[in-house]
């Protein structure tokens, strides 16, 4: 899930050019997207050639997009693999879902939107969208945008200056999804 | 809240050159419904939740086939897409996930080296791991003759449940409920479970058969087989806690778009995704 050919077929139907960064070389574009795929650890570690051009968006202008384990890789570590640090753009860390019901959390859930200000959800009231993971980021600073729940609150995503996040899958999200991208790819 | 999942199913017959979309009655005799990704597209615009393509050739000189149907679809369909039939390998799984599949699911290959579960799910996540199980009802007198398999009561007497492969063509004396069991163990994300005795008869979902299997597993299943009717649906939310209902023939044939069988579920309260 996540897989990066699925955001970059997004990506073109919306009319953008999508360029797979295979070395730290390749991102030199106007936006940056850490699509996520498997376990936080082996994620981290395919990114590490990327950690310092990607923590230079920290000071730069430049909009980075994480989804779903990119999301999660932008704290400060997780459950899932304790022994691996996260790029540290925002202070938290990734737990399990402390959910009763079934993991992973497959299937698409309402959005409760709780940054109106946040430009990844501007002309999108509360929808749908397509979520397939068993870890969150729990924030320790003001970086909610969204929420769900699960039998429990879920972090949908979050948001802070030029950093953007969401553990669901605008790529996979039908029409929601796409407004999402769209409007991430007109920052 | 979330939201029960309706995903319609293409069965592929890759013979033809764009593969062409097949249904067939209890496994057997076959009708034409239409080419893969124009049907897969007619269905995400309808409001599908996730789309399955099942490879019934499922024979490797027909891979590039669905290759290219993936292909196409992805371009254009921004749901969930999920691809089985035949892979039985890593190598056989990353093919179609670089062709913009998001899930695999496995059957076949499963049963016969059941470790690949457990190494497709590490390579790439449980949550894109979905293993297929087709269960066919043995009826038996009593618990004793059912040698160890896990024994249900449905209205039409005592049975254990046989999981078959090769598409139904072979099957293997496995007990399916405890086959789930194991596969959740090993790392599969979810559970396409498919009634054979009920497949293509359009008479319901086999609801003893899904019902067992989903109280024994705490990973998400996909109820399938015998869907002929939005009340089928509905009856399968509501009398067990299934993720996901799977339906083929009834949306192939217009005997009811998703839509329709979308606002027919809210009516009687269940949870869907609509509009």
């Amino acid at each position: 899930m996540g897989n990066i050919k699925s955001v970059c077929n997004a990506l073109k139907y919306l009319g953008a050019k999508p360029v797979i960064a295979k070395s730290p070389s390749d991102v030199k574009g106007e936006k940056i997207i850490i699509p996520g795929v498997g376990a936080f650890g082996k994620g981290m570690n395919n990114l590490k050639p990327f950690i310092p051009k990607i923590r230079e968006t920290l000071t730069s202008s430049i909009p980075l997009l994480g989804i779903c384990l990119g999301l999660e890789m932008f704290f400060e570590g997780s459950e899932e693999s304790p022994r691996t640090k996260g790029l540290e753009l925002m202070k938290g860390k990734v737990i399990r879902i402390g959910t009763k019901l079934r993991l992973p959390h497959i299937g698409w859930n309402s959005l409760e939107i709780r940054k109106r200000a946040c430009p990844l959800f501007q002309d999108i009231d509360n929808g749908y969208a397509y979520f397939i993971h068993s870890y969150h980021a729990l924030p320790e600073e003001d970086v909610l945008a969204a929420t769900t729940n699960y039998g429990c609150k879920i972090n949908a995503s979050v948001w802070k200056e030029n950093i953007f996040g969401t553990q669901f899958h605008p790529e996979k999200s039908g029409a929601l999804g796409l407004q999402v991208l769209k409007n991430f790819l007109e920052l | 809240m979330l939201c029960h999942r309706i995903i319609p199913c293409l069965d592929c017959d890759l013979a033809f050159p764009e593969g062409r979309v097949v249904k067939g009655i209890e496994f057997k005799q076959i009708r034409y419904a239409g080419i893969p990704w124009q049907l897969a597209e007619k269905y995400y615009e309808d409001g599908a939740d996730e789309i399955v393509f099942l490879d019934i050739t499922a024979s490797h000189e027909r891979r590039e086939t669905m290759t290219h149907v993936i292909e196409k679809t992805s371009e254009n369909v921004f749901v969930p897409l999920t691809v089985g039939g035949g892979i039985r390998s890593i190598e056989d799984a990353r093919k179609v996930f670089n062709a913009g599949a998001d899930k695999i699911s496995i059957n076949t290959a499963a049963i016969k080296n059941p470790i690949i579960v457990n190494r497709l799910a590490r390579y790439f996540g449980s949550q894109a791991c979905v293993v297929a199980i087709d269960a066919k009802r043995r009826y038996v007198t009593g618990p004793e003759e059912a040698n160890d398999k896990i024994v249900i009561k449905t209205p039409e007497g005592l049975c254990w449940f046989e999981c078959s492969i090769y598409g139904g063509r072979k099957f293997t004396g496995v007990d399916a409920i405890r086959w789930a069991m194991e596969v959740e163990e090993r790392g599969a994300g979810e559970i396409l479970l498919t009634s054979m005795d009920k497949d293509g008869t359009k008479e319901g979902y086999d609801i003893p058969l899904t019902e067992a299997i989903n109280d024994r597993v705490s990973i998400p299943v996909i109820a399938s087989g015998g869907c002929g009717a939005s009340e089928h649906i509905s009856e399968v939310f509501q009398k067990t806690q299934v993720s996901a209902a799977l339906a083929a023939s009834i949306f192939h044939y217009g005997t009811y778009s998703i839509k329709e069988v979308k606002e027919f579920l809210a009516i009687k309260g269940i949870a869907v995704r609509l509009g």
